[in-house]
């Protein structure tokens, strides 16, 4: 019907405790073309990484939930999967390389072992077949195959990053979240995992979705980002959109919070105030209280997102009407 | 005009079942009054050791250090308690460097306590709320804890903790790392209003280009334990003469569009440091390497005015007569 692999409809995520409920993702809808990585860009708490494992059917339930939405993978909703369809999806047509390649990985298994392990739960190969293809894997993520049947205490964090690339990629997903792929590393060693990233998408046309906090790093390899804050898209677009056409004061106030390598200024415009809490959102607009051009109408009601130009969205009152 | 903090040849060797372990060989600098040394690296440089050795924190295994023209590298404890009140640090990690226990206002007074500098009870408690106020914490979260308090407010608490005392040297380690985009700019605004009242000396040291260059008048920078490049932070980000620092720089992501500037991947990773090989440390990963860089250590040499260079080929890299 279309050639959107992932749509993404008012999707949102709540934590429910007896006490409180947090309100992680709030009615966000995003969608994703074959072969287009996309650059999910927010600060700590802004629902970046809620979203991706709502993407992968793996909240925590309890205490999280997925109220109401739609997450449509190739047509099908995987909320209203069973947890049979659902895992024979995730790390096979859906992966995800996790944040951290220090934790990610079980270091009383050896790398080739855990990548064998992917291959092994989703197609009926034998145990032979998967560590060579395994080996493969290594080689294709530039670590040489002989170090197979090493543990992941023997290997760097770089490396270690790229044997969660490996995992994730060995069953060569259509869709791939990469949640920090590359924050935990020193910039050579990003340099190097987003080379291989992006060499990656381009031959095997693979999606991604990519998330971070850099907006350096999104310029370098998507296609299209989303700016997120407080669980809810506030600006959406090409690349070209959000970084030459800048419409969000949120968004603006994150370019000027960023020391720039080429740029001189003398003193940062940071952002004042800090992100709402979550259990507690403010009415309407949820960066009204930090602001520069917050009127009575930003506090009045519900925001509605305003197309400004052809796919460029935001959602904030000054582009209304 | 004379130095503030001296610093000659340090040396700081781990003892380790392997062999000695070279944390940091033979760094020098000196810094002058109100101004900003920004020392760069990667993770295992040696930047940490650095900045503890400088104000003593960790005993040198060899080299001087001069504050005030004053040799406190062979001071006893006692001696060396005169000289802590000048010479301050923030740390990290604000999530792990306060005590959890301890509430706001007596995190801040524990070093007024520790040097009896009030004996009045009142007279702290105005004192405290002072120091609330130039870090712009309010006055209200002074019976607060830690953990009710977010990254941005600890590290708050770091800065008016390492102020109390009205030190002249401050070393910052990291001080915005741990934080948000838009509450690292809050946090180095401050920094720099601070330094600008009261004529403070900084030794800033950080893996982020951005914000060093922001930050800094001078750069270090570093390379397993040795200085490779040392110039005004104008000249470094022009001229960038060391391999090393080129390829740095390069790997920079920037947060603007075309700003890509063609990679030029850094191969390999950063060797051990224990019982390194002879020559110049960078040589397994530098594509200027010849045979002298394997065999003969590079000395730290003047390239222009107030700008040095550790490379045997600094000058037909560079083209410099």
């Amino acid at each position: 019907m279309n050639d959107n692999i992932l749509e993404i409809k008012n999707l949102v995520v709540h934590y429910v405790t007896d006490t409180t409920t947090v309100h992680a993702v709030n009615g966000m809808t995003i969608s994703l073309k074959k072969g287009e990585s996309l650059g999910l860009v927010g600060e700590t708490g802004a629902g970046k990484t809620t979203t991706a494992l709502s993407i992968m059917q793996l909240i925590p339930d309890p205490p999280g939930k997925i109220v109401s939405g739609e997450i449509r993978y190739d047509g099908q909703d995987l909320v209203a999967m069973s947890p049979a369809e659902k895992r024979s999806i995730r790390g096979n047509k859906i992966s995800m390389i996790f944040q951290d390649p220090m934790t990610a990985l079980n270091p009383v298994l050896t790398v080739g072992d855990q990548i064998a392990e992917v291959v092994r739960l989703h197609q009926k190969i034998s145990r032979a077949k998967a560590s060579i293809k395994a080996q493969e894997m290594l080689e294709l993520v530039g670590i040489p195959g002989e170090r197979y049947a090493e543990y992941p205490h023997q290997f760097s964090g770089g490396m270690k990053q790229r044997v969660v690339i490996a995992i994730a990629l060995a069953c060569n997903p259509e869709l791939l979240i990469a949640d920090e792929p590359t924050t935990a590393l020193d910039v050579t060693i990003q340099d190097q995992v987003l080379d291989l990233m992006e060499k990656l998408m381009r031959d095997r046309g693979t999606s991604l979705i990519l998330i971070t906090h850099d907006l350096g790093v999104v310029a370098e390899i998507c296609q299209k980002a989303a700016i997120m804050y407080a669980g809810e898209i506030v600006e959406y677009g090409t690349l070209e959109h959000i970084y030459n056409n800048t419409k969000h004061p949120y968004t603006i106030g994150l370019f000027g919070s960023i020391p720039n390598l080429n740029e001189d200024v003398d003193r940062l415009q940071p952002i004042t105030g800090l992100m709402p809490d979550p259990t507690d959102l403010p009415q309407g607009c949820v960066f009204a209280p930090r602001c520069p051009d917050a009127s009575e109408k930003c506090r009045a009601a519900a925001v509605p997102v305003v197309e400004v130009e052809p796919g460029h969205f935001v959602k904030c009152v000054k582009y209304h009407g | 005009m004379s130095a503030l903090i001296e610093v000659k040849d340090l040396r700081k060797y781990f003892k380790t079942p392997r062999g000695d372990l070279h944390a940091v060989d033979g760094v020098s600098f000196a810094i002058e009054k109100g101004r900003t040394l920004g020392v760069v690296g990667e993770s295992g440089c040696g930047k940490s050791t650095l900045g503890r050795l400088t104000i003593h924190l960790l005993e040198a295994t060899s080299g001087s250090i001069h504050f005030e023209g004053e040799d406190i590298s062979q001071l006893n404890r006692a001696d060396l308690k005169r000289y802590r009140q000048d010479m301050q640090m923030i740390f990290q990690d604000p999530f792990s460097s306060l005590d959890p226990r301890m509430s706001v206002s007596n995190l801040i007074a524990e070093p007024l306590k520790i040097y009896n500098k009030f004996k009045n009870p009142a007279e702290l408690s105005e004192q405290v709320g002072k120091l609330m106020d130039t870090v712009g914490l309010a006055r209200r979260l002074s019976d607060s804890y830690p953990h009710e308090l977010d990254g941005g407010r600890r590290q708050r608490i770091g800065v008016a903790r390492a102020l109390s005392l009205n030190p002249k040297f401050i070393v910052c380690d990291e001080p915005v790392s741990a934080l948000d985009v838009s509450i690292q700019a809050q946090i180095l605004n401050l920094m720099q209003d601070l330094q600008q009242e009261r004529n403070l000396t900084y030794l800033f040291i950080t893996h982020n280009m951005a914000v060093v260059k922001h930050i800094s008048d001078n750069i270090l920078v570093m390379y397993m334990g040795k200085m490779v490049e040392y110039a005004p932070v104008k000249e470094i980000f022009k001229y960038r003469f060391h391999p090393y620092t080129k390829a740095l720089l390069a790997a920079v992501p920037v947060p603007a569009l075309g700003a890509k500037k063609g990679r030029r991947l850094l191969k390999g990773e950063i060797s051990s440091p224990i019982n390194p090989k002879p020559g110049c440390r960078f040589a397994k990963r530098c594509e200027y390497a010849t045979e002298i860089c394997s065999t003969t250590e590079p000395a730290f040499e003047k390239a222009r005015e107030d700008y040095y260079v550790a490379c045997h080929h600094v000058k037909a890299i560079n083209g410099l007569v």
